[in-house]
């Protein structure tokens, strides 16, 4: 039976363990209670399906390893989230738009994984697909109220998408990895999701009133472990209890 | 947390299964309807206590004035007979 690689379970939960930090970093910030509990409740979603996902991972690694070593004891070369995911909050509309790239991303994924030939990636898919739909729906209509709002919300998603279209080239550029998943059926065919993604973004940021960016150079590396300055402080957060008391239990 | 002065109150009914009417549990912020279901879920239906959203602007409601309370409600109190208390309900009626 097919099973996929620790080190691309530990991609897909890397995404979502990073991104929900992110995001919980605006617990008690949010410009109105509403969003403040809407952003945080997407966050603990996501912390959620990562810890189904670092369950595997440790699972297949079989070393004794747990869920908890897998997020807290590994250094910032050792994580393989997507450059996209550990891009500062910004402003409200950066976040959204942010994770309108990403949840949009994550839909196709997901919509794949819930038929991906590795049985366990397949139940923890159909678990969190529900999830992942409404983070989608949720950022789209965000993205559409921002960017079809006032003058000011407009022109600040708008540069926004501009800066962050940067990082989305890397979600659907397969590496070695992919490919050998894909060939499994165990992950997509990268090309597809792009495809699908590109529609809905489109679609979506024209309803918006918002500009596609311009082709331009798209980084890459996060899925290799090479990452921007950010990662580092995200973990430094993320790991201080256990890197200051380790191994400590409550 | 900054003004939002171009945020509507909604108010939030709730229908915690079928069988049930909805329900008011609250207000909330949201700029559009639309918004306000999605705040609603959030704010109130993330422990599983609902199946159906209602959201009405606020400024939609029309409310009784509480100086009125004698006439308005004064004269049922002394109607007993208007009360069903008389009967015996079947448990298969469920809620009345």
């Amino acid at each position: 039976m097919a099973q996929a690689s620790e080190k691309y379970v530990l991609r897909l939960a890397d995404n979502i363990l990073i991104l929900g930090q992110r995001l919980g970093e605006w617990c008690g910030h949010g410009p109105v209670l509403e969003q403040d509990i809407a952003l945080t409740n997407i966050a603990l979603d996501l912390i959620g399906q990562s810890r189904m996902l670092y369950q595997y991972a440790a699972e297949i690694r079989n070393d004794g390893s747990t869920e908890d070593d897998l997020a807290m004891k590994r250094d910032v070369f050792d994580y393989y989230n997507c450059l996209l995911v550990e891009q500062p909050n910004g402003d409200w509309g950066k976040t959204i738009v942010r994770q309108f790239f990403f949840d949009t991303y994550h839909y196709y994924l997901q919509e794949f994984l819930v038929n991906s030939s590795d049985q366990r990636l397949s139940e923890i898919a159909r678990k969190s697909f529900k999830e992942v739909a409404y983070h989608a729906q949720y950022s789209a209509e965000w993205v559409i109220r921002l960017g079809d709002g006032t003058e000011e919300s407009h022109q600040r998603v708008q540069s926004s998408v501009n800066d962050l279209w940067t990082f989305t080239g890397e979600l659907f550029t397969p590496d070695e990895l992919d490919r050998e998943m894909q060939e499994q059926g165990i992950g997509p065919d990268l090309d597809v999701i792009a495809a699908n993604w590109n529609k809905k973004v489109n679609e979506i940021l024209e309803i918006a009133t918002l500009q596609i960016p311009e082709e331009t150079f798209m980084q890459s590396g996060g899925k290799q472990g090479e990452h921007g300055e950010y990662l580092g402080f995200i973990l430094a957060e993320l790991q201080f209890m256990q890197r200051a008391y380790p191994d400590m239990k409550w | 947390m900054s003004k939002n002065d171009n945020w509507k109150i909604w108010e939030v009914f709730i229908r915690s299964k079928n069988g049930i009417s909805h329900k008011h549990v609250g207000s909330l912020h949201a700029p559009d309807a639309e918004m306000a279901i999605k705040n609603a879920r959030d704010v109130y239906t993330r422990r599983s206590e609902g199946i159906s959203i209602w959201v009405v602007p606020s400024e939609s409601i029309t409310a009784s004035r509480p100086d009125e309370k004698e006439p308005l409600f004064a004269p049922a109190d002394d109607k007993v007979y208007r009360h069903p208390t008389f009967y015996e309900i079947p448990d298969e009626i469920g809620h009345m």
